[in-house]
């Protein structure tokens, strides 16, 4: 048997991008990461999802993991980003393209600068 | 057992004694708040807002926390 931890692990290595949410990608079920895939979406970024409703080992686990009491995560190349608020402030400051760049993960950079005029 | 935004200030003003905090919420359940304080300053914003969640000492944890939702800003004073 796989613990949550070892399994986290190894998705966040072995994915550039995952999102742990509530819902999936094409059907949230959470306002908040409703907006964080509705932005990856948005910007074209291929993430993996993981729906921590489905398994409560991995719910209570991934907060565990990243010492981080909410849902959703995102991880890029392992490491722990953020949360909604800390991704939404990202995006906005042009932070999260400068993390896709540094880690070799590709976005769509106009899709980006729409986001940011629609809301400056 | 709802929450007051004040509760939520004073439970953070507990291990931040000295940081500028604005907590709005009324629904006992859903709040934003914003915390601004010295000790943030060379933090990134996931270990700023860590110390937060840690000055609500579980009342974020999933079924049993108290607070649904907590739109958090934090940063250092400019």
């Amino acid at each position: 048997m796989t613990d949550a931890k070892t399994q986290i692990e190894e998705t966040v290595k072995a994915n550039d991008v995952v999102l742990y949410m509530k819902g999936t990608k094409d059907m949230p079920q959470c306002g908040f990461s409703s907006r964080v895939a509705g932005v990856l979406n948005f910007m074209g970024v291929d993430f993996a999802d993981v729906n921590v409703l489905a398994d409560e080992a991995i719910r209570q686990g991934v907060k565990d993991y990243s010492d981080w009491p909410t849902v959703p995560q995102l991880y890029v190349k392992g490491e722990f980003v953020g949360g909604c608020d800390i991704i939404t402030e990202m995006t906005l400051s042009g932070e999260l393209d400068d993390l896709f760049e540094k880690s070799g993960v590709s976005y769509d950079k106009e899709a980006a600068d729409k986001i940011r005029e629609a809301n400056a | 057992m709802a929450l007051l935004a004040s509760d939520l200030e004073a439970l953070i003003r507990q291990t931040l004694p000295d940081a500028t905090i604005t907590v709005q919420g009324d629904d006992g359940v859903h709040f934003s708040a914003e915390v601004i304080d010295e000790s943030f300053r060379g933090m990134n914003r996931v270990q700023q807002q860590r110390a937060v969640y840690a000055a609500l000492k579980g009342k974020m944890d999933g079924p049993n926390g108290v607070i649904h939702a907590l739109a958090l800003t934090t940063k250092a004073p400019d």
